[in-house]
């Protein structure tokens, strides 16, 4: 380990350090009170700080290259996935600011996990290795699973809790697993030696394991079955911060075992990754239809943009790694937006997660509701927004590696989205507000509303400078495999 | 004597699949979470034996790893199951179920 090292982890090492302090000073402040009935800033700006400084040193940092003997890869490529799993830590810390305080959930566990989910998700995005890649799976889940069941006094956040840890464990057994029939396969676990490998059968068996792992953290089908219960159970801030980081993570990884490490075997991997995206979109989009919980309904949503994100994982190549990275970027910010115009109702005290809830928001916040028709309309991916540019690229990626029907599926499904979330967006701009739903004011959530507005945007209007940028680190990453 | 590495690799699949087999039919938190060890353990196996086979030192590296992973596993899914049990006095998986649609 040397300082070059160490200069390259330095995001990691910000957020992980961070992490520490934060949950250290507010133990030392509260005097361990779990259920603190006062909003503590200091770790809300605490754990703001690390993120921004995590951002500059990722972006402004500019020096790329392997780290710990190749275990760790610093490029282009980690930089725009560092990048989104920044951006989803910093909105999902704003838009909580409001809420941990009213339902008295303890701020310092809660942000000190929320950095090392980011943590993991970042490490994933630079694994070199299969370890680097377990590691950073297991900082993200675990993370994620504490998160989910933090309202120790609500039966259904522990329940939340309680399925994704059993089936998380089990589908983590599956990845190991797999990583050992690769190593039994290569002799190997660095991800170029690997690539290098001639193909045989328990190769393809552990492949095949490591995806389920993978899978299951993306939320698609058939792994998908724990999101709608975990979404609808863990308490509102933490299923918006879940639903993107979990993304950008197990993408990241997907996107690392299989169009780069594994570019010569498109062949064999490429269709069964493209049934996975077909059969995802599908059943996300028609259970979407029935949904009346808003929490489930954008699970089910999220089910769907996994399929859509799978559609660039199965094309494979430059241009389908850059289009799932730049799939990535807006969703982070119209997802995190759409959850967080939820968190600014509250029904008597509780979360307000029935479509009926939103009823009246353009007569009562008329920028919020604006907000969120923006966000519904970029999810749906009608011209004009970032979601729909970023789904162009996704079927555009597909048709260029000779895959018609995953492209096919995808357009088909996008207009059974429609139906659903402009339900959603008509709710919030008709009819007569409901007496007991309150709308709070918060400038931190406001200022968390307006930066992904300004993201949805500007990945919308000008996607040329992001294209780009996403397009060469595709490039320099499918260089640095070869 | 050494016993040849084939066995090795049965066992590490047969008690995999009898962990798996543990997670699909026991209803108990408590002995899925079990079952879900016993499968770790299985990985463990693999990897020892595969580092044997190959020569290379990283497998039984690699077990460290999955050692300390299946460690931090059973600190948070014991303090999850405690908290359950606090609140609904079961760890039955089947009766943990307000989460439905």
């Amino acid at each position: 380990m040397s300082t070059a090292d160490l200069v390259l982890v330095g995001p990691e090492l910000v957020l992980t350090i961070a992490a520490v302090v934060v949950l250290l000073q507010d133990a030392w402040a509260t005097g361990g009170v779990l259920e603190p009935q006062t909003p503590r800033p200091a770790a809300v700006w605490g754990s703001l700080a690390a993120v921004g400084l995590a951002l500059v040193w990722d972006v402004g940092g500019r020096r790329w290259g392997p780290a710990f003997g190749g275990m760790y890869v610093r490029d282009q490529f980690t930089m725009i996935a560092d990048l989104a799993a920044l951006a989803a830590a910093g909105l999902g810390i704003l838009l909580s600011s409001a809420y941990l305080p009213r339902v008295r959930l303890p701020a310092g566990e809660y942000h000190a996990l929320l950095l090392l989910a980011t943590v993991g998700a970042m490490v994933m995005a630079a694994s070199g290795s299969l370890i680097t890649l377990f590691l950073g799976l297991e900082i993200l889940s675990f993370s994620l699973y504490v998160l989910a069941a933090i309202a120790r006094r609500s039966r259904r956040s522990l329940e939340a809790g309680l399925k994704y840890l059993l089936l998380g464990a089990f589908a983590t057994a599956f990845f190991a697993y797999g990583i050992a029939l690769i190593f039994g396969a290569t002799g190997s676990i660095d991800l170029r030696e690997i690539g290098a490998a001639r193909p045989s059968r328990l190769l393809g068996a552990g492949i095949a394991l490591l995806t389920v792992g993978l899978a299951f953290e993306g939320a698609l089908v058939p792994f998908h079955a724990w999101a709608p219960d975990v979404y609808e159970g863990a308490p509102l801030p933490v299923t918006a911060f879940m639903s993107v980081v979990a993304k950008v993570g197990a993408f990241a990884g997907l996107l690392r075992v299989f169009p780069l490490a594994l570019a010569h075997l498109a062949g064999v991997w490429g269709p069964m990754l493209a049934a996975i995206a077909v059969v995802t979109m599908i059943l996300g989009n028609l259970a979407a239809l029935f949904q009346t919980n808003l929490k489930r309904l954008l699970a089910y949503s999220g089910i769907a943009h996994a399929g859509y994100l799978m559609i660039g994982v199965a094309a494979g190549g430059p241009a389908g790694t850059w289009s799932v990275l730049f799939y990535l970027l807006v969703y982070v910010a119209m997802n995190l937006g759409a959850f967080g115009v939820l968190l600014l109702l509250a029904r008597q005290g509780m979360e307000a997660d029935r479509v009926e809830d939103l009823a009246g928001l353009s007569g009562r916040a008329p920028w919020a509701a604006a907000a969120l028709v923006l966000f519904l309309v970029s999810l749906a991916g009608l011209p004009l927004t970032a979601g729909f540019i970023a789904k162009l690229y996704l079927f555009r990626a597909a048709l260029g590696a000779h895959q018609p029907v995953p492209a096919l599926v995808g357009v088909l499904t996008s207009v059974v989205s429609v139906y659903y979330y402009l339900r959603v967006a008509s709710a919030a701009l008709s009819g007569g507000a409901p007496q007991a739903v309150a709308v709070l004011r918060n400038r931190l959530v406001g200022a968390a509303l307006v930066l992904a507005t300004a993201g949805v945007l500007w990945l919308g209007l000008f996607p040329a400078g992001f294209t780009a940028a996403v397009q060469q680190a595709a490039r320099q990453a499918a260089a640095a495999v070869r | 004597m050494t016993v040849p590495a084939p066995y090795h690799l049965a066992l590490s699949a047969v008690l995999f699949t009898l962990g798996m087999v543990g997670v699909l039919v026991r209803r108990s938190a408590l002995v899925v979470f079990m079952s879900i060890e016993v499968m770790l353990n299985a990985v463990n196996l693999a990897f020892v034996t595969f580092a044997r086979l190959r020569g290379v030192v990283d497998g039984q590296l690699l077990v460290f790893f999955v050692l300390v992973v299946a460690a931090v596993e059973v600190v948070i899914g014991l303090a999850i199951i405690v908290d359950v049990f606090r609140a609904m006095e079961t760890v039955d998986v089947d009766d943990v179920d307000l989460l439905r649609g």
